[in-house]
């Protein structure tokens, strides 16, 4: 007996410590809070990616004495798939049986509140409501946001958070890239467990997750929507700036996405018809997209030679449609010519051979170092992934890439934004604003808190004078005889600058220029041109600029010419309103929008 | 029936009544104590609720009860003369579970009485002890001396013993084994014997290892070394030194003990039920519970040290040593100093056979406490 009360004395007194520690260790389990993801705002306040209730219903198997039953009366109430019905039925036989399972998610508050009214006829059944990621404006900035989505098998290791049921990270855009903002920090809670695993009480104290961090946007959903609906079926893009500041306040990408089918587990006929789009909704072409800029790119050739002395504003040629040089002939967009052409006139009415006259001088590479100056060729870092460089073609590349050297022939093409040269819509939007602005502007997509960037913009090293001239011509476009002229509107087109372009994809062979180059609207859709427009407003103090490229467009005068000036003009009226409204609550935006 | 003579049997001369006020009070008033820290630990284990185990634990307990009074206040001659009956009868009883019996909890034990489960091998606990004192009542020393003396009481001991551990039960084989051996080191046989014994005892050791169930193997294993299979074999042992450990000096308190109550704890009504006492109310409780048990056993040894007639010396302290191996070896087994065979704390544990076999028991050691006077022939009861 003495020997039995000296080992219980050496177990609770000498050892008590140890198996006191090993007891906790038993009982209790330290189990994650999930926090609330940031949520992302555009320019004003409206929320562009929120988290939303999400009603959901689960069973607890153990507590329904015939879950069959209870299914079955479950989907009386909400509409329950045999498939749903099985897949429920197999977790329920797999998993122990305090284990919620769950039945549906995603519900409509009345399916909710229905399931609620129907409790007490429906053992073990657990209504919850939890929060998922909601993008309001759906489809309107799903290229810029991105959206969340499972994390994937390798990342679970990364952070024991990712293995929380249900828990999403960034997959695409913003949602991506700021990740590490918008997540938040995990919190804790200490939960007492028995021998099987059943959670009996939570015990005090408990760490609260720490939301994620908002994100503010430079966008106006405003704009965007305007955007998205000028650009329609087509598959084309939109970039609006401020001229000033490079502030994207649009930046659309047709056709688009629903984001939140992605959230919610997108199904398979939605994602093969994604797929099978040729005119891929996925890829964001206002950066990932790069294009030849036909004729958009004229004012820097034309700032190039200026620069060079190759051509003054007094200039002229004379234009019969065609210009030999070497042994071929480049072709006018203006078959019958453009007779006597000056400066004014070559950008005004998109003249190519006034520019392959001064491209017979001009040497590529100084071309590419005036291109680059005013933001082609560059990758910009707003905040997305999927940024591309266009390409500006030098001696040195074409060596590098193709193994020949450079033809001063292909000089006189890409005078005219074709041959290698391409360019991205952002990119086409940075040259914009840099000519209409004189500073080195670059495009921001997200408020980082910091002061405007603007100020960090530099004059930029040209001759004032030149851009003057330019900055007339492209008021020109936009006048009567101008390539982007709005006869129906005189007024208002000018107050604008612009330049358009239309970018031929196919090659003209020398027997259909006899009898007549096809008209767009008789080519299959992928060999017609696209269509291009950069513009800005107000012509004499700028404040925006745009970008517009329709692919397979056809006539950028013609298609994406309009869509550009509305926008701009939108731009004004809605920064206008903007600044009247400017302390409008972020929160009620949402209803009208989309309920 | 004889009437003269120096081993004339003494006169009864107490009515039933009167031995019933006999009883030693103080001893049924412990067993009441241990009972109630039962009934209290099976209300606790079971998360607070009386029905049904601590309910049960008490009616059997009554029941149990009133069997002991009714054993202690009868002449201990009856039982002198139902020694050899009883241990026959369990006999037939173990031979009949070997044939038929229920299978529960792994093993042959018991018969379905309806009512409740009869375990001869309990039976046998007492009835082994009972039949060997009676056989050495009637042994002079000189016959005790020999060893053609020993061989009934090897057939008392080991024909139980076997068919016991055929059921296959090791702890309560162990137990019978070592009561009937203090039995017969009692009367009076020579210690060579005991030192021989133990040695043959020990070089046969790797043959009864090689008679072992594999389970039987396992549990020996794991009390050597039980954290070398944490989540198998040793995780009973382990869970219940954590439990009896985390209670400290003074205990988690009343319907407290985590370790009981979120189930890590194994066993815990039966044959662990003394850790969740421990985990409950500390070191301090499981001396107390201990000490109450240690009370009964010296009772008992008493008792057998003042009567006057063998039969009920030996078979007094014979049992006070079935009683204390009841405790020695639950408490050693949840304390890791045995291996887990299986055997539970009477009294406390739930369940009714090892709570009837400990009231029978010590009903018959009050019976020899009343009858501690009396003078019995060697040859027989005198009834």
């Amino acid at each position: 007996m003495t020997g039995l009360a000296g080992r219980l004395y050496y177990l609770s007194i000498v050892q008590g410590k140890k198996y006191k520690l090993q007891a906790d260790k038993n009982r209790i389990s330290l189990q994650l809070i999930a926090p609330d993801r940031g949520e992302i705002f555009d320019r004003r306040g409206r929320k562009v990616a929120t988290n939303k209730q999400d009603f959901r219903v689960f069973l607890i198997p153990e507590q329904s004495p015939d879950v069959a039953k209870t299914l079955t009366k479950i989907s009386k109430v909400i509409p329950l798939s045999d498939r749903q019905i099985a897949r429920i039925k197999r977790l329920v036989k797999r998993q122990r049986k305090f284990v919620p399972v769950t039945v549906a998610k995603g519900l409509s508050w009345q399916e909710f509140a229905r399931l609620n009214v129907a409790i007490p006829d429906l053992e073990g059944m657990m209504p919850d409501a939890g929060l998922t990621r909601d993008y309001p404006y759906s489809e309107l900035a799903a290229h810029l946001v991105g959206y969340v989505g499972r994390p994937r098998e390798q990342d679970l290791k990364l952070d024991p958070l990712l293995q929380l049921p249900g828990f999403k990270l960034g997959r695409e855009g913003i949602e991506r890239r700021f990740e590490d903002r918008l997540r938040g920090k995990a919190g804790t809670r200490r939960v007492e467990v028995n021998a099987y695993g059943r959670e009996i009480r939570e015990l005090p104290p408990r760490q609260e997750a720490i939301a994620g961090n908002d994100l503010h946007l430079t966008l106006d959903i405003d704009l965007q929507q305007e955007a998205m609906k000028k650009l329609g079926e087509q598959a084309a893009a939109v970039v609006v700036m401020k001229a000033k500041t490079g502030e994207i306040l649009s930046m659309a990408s047709s056709p688009s996405f629903d984001p939140n089918e992605f959230n919610a587990g997108i199904s398979h006929e939605n994602w093969q018809a994604i797929l099978a789009d040729p005119r891929k909704p996925l890829l964001n072409k206002a950066v990932s997209g790069r294009y030849p800029p036909g004729s958009t790119v004229k004012m820097i050739v034309a700032l190039a030679a200026l620069e060079k002395g190759l051509i003054t504003e007094k200039t002229t040629v004379f234009c019969n449609g065609k210009h030999k040089f070497g042994n071929r002939t480049y072709h006018c967009w203006e078959d019958r010519g453009h007779g006597r052409v000056g400066f004014m006139d070559a950008i005004a009415k998109s003249c190519d051979v006034f520019f392959y006259d001064l491209a017979e001088k001009l040497d590529i590479d100084d071309l590419e170092k005036v291109c680059r100056k005013f933001g082609l060729g560059q990758n910009y870092d707003i905040g997305i992934d999927g940024v591309r460089a266009g390409l500006l073609p030098t001696r040195n590349w074409k060596k590098k890439a193709l193994g020949v050297p450079w033809y001063q022939g292909e000089t006189l093409n890409v005078s005219i934004g074709q041959g290698a040269m391409t360019a991205t819509p952002l990119e086409l939007a940075v040259m914009t604003a840099r000519l209409a602005t004189g500073k080195s502007v670059s495009p921001v997509l997200v408020k980082t808190g910091a002061a405007a960037p603007a100020a960090a913009a530099d004059r930029m090293d040209v001759n004032p004078m030149h851009l003057r001239l330019l900055h007339q011509a492209m008021h020109q476009v936009m006048l009567p005889g101008g390539t982007a002229h709005d006869y129906r509107n005189p007024k208002d087109s000018a107050k604008l600058a612009g330049k358009t372009g239309t970018a031929q994809v196919r090659n003209i062979s020398r027997e259909e220029r006899k009898t007549g180059v096809v008209e767009n609207d008789d080519l299959a859709w992928k060999n017609r041109d696209h269509a291009l427009f950069v513009g800005y407003a107000p012509f004499e103090d700028p404040e925006y600029v745009v970008s517009v490229l329709v692919q397979h467009g056809g006539g950028g005068g013609s298609v994406a010419a309009p869509i550009g000036r509305e926008l701009l003009w939108t731009a004004e009226k809605i920064m206008a309103d903007k600044a009247q409204t400017s302390v409008q609550k972020p929160a009620d935006v949402m209803e009208g929008d989309h309920g | 029936m004889g009437k003269a003579g120096m081993f004339a049997p003494k006169k009864n001369d107490k009515n039933w009544f009167q031995r019933l006020l006999g009883l030693n009070w103080f001893i049924v008033l412990i067993l009441m104590l241990i009972a109630g820290i039962g009934t209290a630990m099976l209300y606790s284990v079971s998360g607070g609720t009386m029905e049904p185990y601590a309910v049960l634990h008490v009616k059997r307990f009554v029941m149990a009860f009133l069997l002991m009074i009714i054993i202690a206040t009868m002449d201990i001659r009856i039982w002198m003369a139902l020694s050899y009956p009883a241990w026959f009868i369990g006999l037939l009883l173990l031979v009949f579970v070997e044939f038929s019996g229920h299978i529960g909890m792994g093993g042959q034990r018991w018969i379905d009485l309806g009512f409740m489960r009869l375990q001869p091998s309990e039976i046998m606990k007492v009835a082994v002890v009972m039949a060997l004192a009676r056989y050495y009542h009637g042994l002079d020393y000189i016959r005790i001396k020999s060893l053609k003396s020993l061989f009934i009481p090897a057939l008392l001991i080991f024909l139980p013993i076997f068919l016991v551990y055929r059921q296959p039960d090791l702890g309560t084989s162990l137990m019978v084994l070592a009561g009937g051996v203090v039995v017969i080191f009692l009367a009076g046989t020579p210690r060579w014997l005991f030192w021989t014994g133990g040695i043959l005892a020990l070089t046969i050791t790797p043959v009864v290892w090689g008679l072992l169930k594999d389970y039987q193997k396992s549990r020996v294993m794991t009390f050597l070394n039980p954290e070398s299979d944490p989540y198998g074999a040793g995780y009973q042992i382990i869970q219940s030194k954590i439990a009896l450990g985390s209670g400290g000096m003074s205990g988690k308190g009343f319907l407290q003990g985590t370790q009981s109550h979120l189930n890590f704890l194994p066993e815990m009504r039966t044959d662990f039920i003394f850790t969740a006492h421990v985990e409950e109310f500390g070191m301090v409780g499981g001396i107390v519970l201990l000490f109450l048990y240690f009370l009964v056993v010296l009772y008992g040894t008493l008792i057998g040290i003042g009567c006057r007639n063998q039969f009920g010396r030996l078979l007094a302290a014979g049992l006070a040593f079935t009683l204390f191996l009841f405790t020695l070896i639950n408490v050693g087994m949840v304390m890791g100093l045995m291996p887990v065979v299986g055997v539970p704390l009477p009294l406390v544990s739930y369940g009714g056979s090892a709570m009837i076999t400990y009231m029978i028991a010590v009903g018959l050691i009050l019976c020899v406490a009343i009858n501690r006077h009396m003078t019995i022939a060697p040859k027989g009861s005198g009834l």
